[in-house]
């Protein structure tokens, strides 16, 4: 807070002192230097052998032994080759479920009337500050009763959900969309002969592509990162996602199974870190527009 | 690039371009229409009615019964209020999940909201290399509640952890922070507060709404850097620390997957990590406690409501709008 943040007029002052400048720029180092100890210090563990781990608490290896990988990808009795593509799969869906069902119901409140119109959509609201954690339990019974936990194909207790649009955050971004984009163009559709329907195909789904592309991404981060769900719902090994498998290296404690786990870490995180290089601004501009939380 | 026509909740329907077509037939459904309004809505109210309002419900009747899954449901006992009775009187683990988490959000919250706020205001200014910062900061935010984050954490925070390593440069004896039920939590805190990016980038959209003449006028006023922090920042920016306080405090509220790693699912070291949904799930998928985890769901729900309604009641105190619409 020291320097000068409230002073943007900058043409109205003197030019601020060097020093000052320089004071800010150390300050913003050394802020980053924590930021990014954490990652950093785990991408190198990651690369350490099973001494080094025990020996050398420093940042980076002596030596970079890239055994950990191979490890840890066969860790277990199931490749980690499969929890990733449990995970891929079950985040692709997720991204096509929010995108194709809360669009529709955005549209539907943005744009169309019908009765209870304004009951509907305070309901929607609502349901943005319902925690997860209250649903769980009875959607746990409910799913279990209709023999969807760990039945054939164990991941519609997560999927089915993401269908039905309740992730209401982004049925309000897209309603939120919407509305800024201009009317006259349905009045066009309109008198060119569009009903509804057609008014969505055309003009309503083409110029949403930014609202998708942000609920897209934000959708894959959020799933591939979800613990709390994964864990609840699955239950046989070959069925699980990264997540809940990288909590197994935890029950085995024993040290030699720590290089492999941060080495499987790191991967878990590649996909995100990905998502973060393509999309940085985007992200960033995504928070400031709607306040989506990383 | 594509987010600068996106959807800003502050200026909804405000310059937007609406002539009267829209007022058409003042609430009048044009013909068809409420038929495809509840067509295109179909998928969203399946949902509330399947997955959001039935399981409530459900969830409702449980926290009244003894059901635990391997009954079936034709046998479940109904208790009444026991289930709270329980959480209330004569549970001091569900009390202690209550403070746990209490005393997270408390502090963990406005640690991390300064932190946030800091650190926008020190990047509130354009210059270059502004961006690679906001972006660096707001990778953690991002990684966020991944489980790979926590193990990290919970090996960085151990004995032989990096931290202590550091510590022992300055001489400093370190102490098995994750193990050590004194200090398990704050080190959990300190996670939390490491992800400052995300409020931190709401706080940098919001600086940049500030007036510049604001500042002017102080200064010609002769008010010095902090007293236009105080005078002119502060009551500026308070929508956003609004937004910003009400949202992370749920969210703190709601903190599980680095408490459930930290502890292995237990919410030691001897429950000092027992955060409330932890204990939750504990109750619910560990003891399979159904019903009596459904009276705890509840009361978090109500908490949840309560304290939003709390902000909400208290933040028309200090909140201030600058169009006048104090709410």
């Amino acid at each position: 807070m020291v320097a000068s943040t409230v002073a943007r007029p900058v043409a109205a002052r003197p030019q601020r002192p060097r020093s000052r400048s320089w004071l800010r720029l150390v300050v913003l180092l050394a802020i980053v230097a924590v930021v990014l100890y954490p990652l950093i210090w785990m991408i190198g563990t990651s690369f350490k052998s099973p001494q080094e781990i025990v020996n050398n608490i420093g940042l980076l290896p002596e030596r970079f032994t890239p055994g950990n990988y191979t490890d840890g990808w066969r860790n277990f009795d199931v490749s980690f080759g499969r929890f990733f593509l449990n995970s891929a799969m079950v985040s692709l869906l997720t991204v096509i479920g929010n995108a194709v069902s809360c669009l529709l119901a955005a549209y539907a409140f943005a744009r169309l009337r019908f009765r209870l119109r304004g009951v509907w959509f305070a309901v929607m609201i609502g349901t943005l500050l319902l925690p997860g954690h209250v649903l769980i339990v009875p959607q746990y019974i409910l799913f279990r009763s209709l023999g969807l936990v760990g039945g054939d194909w164990p991941y519609l207790p997560l999927l089915i959900p993401q269908f039905l649009a309740t992730e209401a955050f982004f049925v309000f971004l897209m309603v939120q969309f919407i509305r800024g984009i201009p009317r006259e163009l349905d009045e066009a559709a309109r008198i060119d002969g569009a009903n509804a329907f057609g008014i969505f195909r055309h003009v309503i789904l083409p110029l949403s592509r930014p609202a998708l592309v942000t609920t897209a991404i934000f959708s894959f981060i959020w799933t591939w990162n979800d613990f709390f769900r994964q864990l609840v719902f699955l239950s046989s090994l070959s069925d699980y996602t990264v997540p809940v498998a990288l909590t197994l290296f935890i029950d085995s404690t024993s040290q030699s199974a720590v290089g492999p786990m941060f080495a499987m870490s790191v991967l878990s995180l590649l996909p995100v870190f990905l998502f973060f290089v393509a999309f940085q601004r985007l992200l960033v501009e995504g928070i400031n527009t709607s306040g989506i939380k990383g | 690039m594509a987010l600068t026509t996106a959807p800003d909740p502050t200026r909804r329907d405000t310059g937007s371009v609406r002539p009267d077509a829209t007022r058409r037939g003042t609430g009048r459904i044009r013909h068809g229409e409420g038929l495809a309004g509840y067509v295109f809505l179909s998928p969203w109210l399946i949902g509330l009615m399947g997955v959001t309002a039935l399981p409530m419900l459900l969830s409702l009747y449980l926290s009244f019964t003894n059901y635990d899954i391997l009954t079936p449901f034709s046998e479940v006992e109904w208790v009444g209020l026991a289930n709270y009775e329980r959480m209330f009187t004569s549970d001091p683990s569900w009390w202690h999940s209550v403070r746990v988490t209490l005393s997270f959000a408390l502090i963990a919250v406005p640690l991390k909201l300064a932190a946030a706020l800091g650190v926008a205001l020190l990047l509130n200014r354009a210059w270059r290399g502004v961006g690679l910062f906001r972006g660096l900061f707001y990778l953690p935010s991002l990684l966020g509640g991944s489980v790979a984050l926590a193990i990290v954490w919970v090996n960085m925070f151990n004995r032989e952890g990096a931290f202590n390593s550091f510590l022992a440069v300055f001489g400093i004896q370190g102490r098995p922070w994750v193990n050590d039920p004194d200090w398990a939590l704050e080190t959990l805190m300190v996670l939390a507060i490491w992800q400052f990016g995300a409020p931190m980038v709401i706080f940098l959209a919001g600086l940049k709404q500030v007036p510049t003449e604001l500042y002017e006028a102080a200064s010609v006023d002769g008010a010095g850097r902090f007293r236009q922090f105080v005078n002119v920042t502060l009551p500026m920016l308070s929508p956003v620390i609004f937004f910003n306080l009400v949202l992370e405090t749920i969210n703190g509220f709601q903190g599980f997957t680095a408490a459930f790693v930290l502890s292995n699912g237990t919410g030691g070291p001897v429950d000092s990590t027992l955060m409330y949904t932890l204990n939750l799930y504990i109750a619910g998928f560990t003891d399979l406690e159904m019903g009596y985890a459904s009276a705890m769901a509840w009361v978090f729900l109500v908490a949840i409501a309560v304290i939003t309604a709390v902000f909400f009641g208290t933040g028309r105190f200090w909140v201030h709008y600058s169009d006048g619409e104090d709410r």
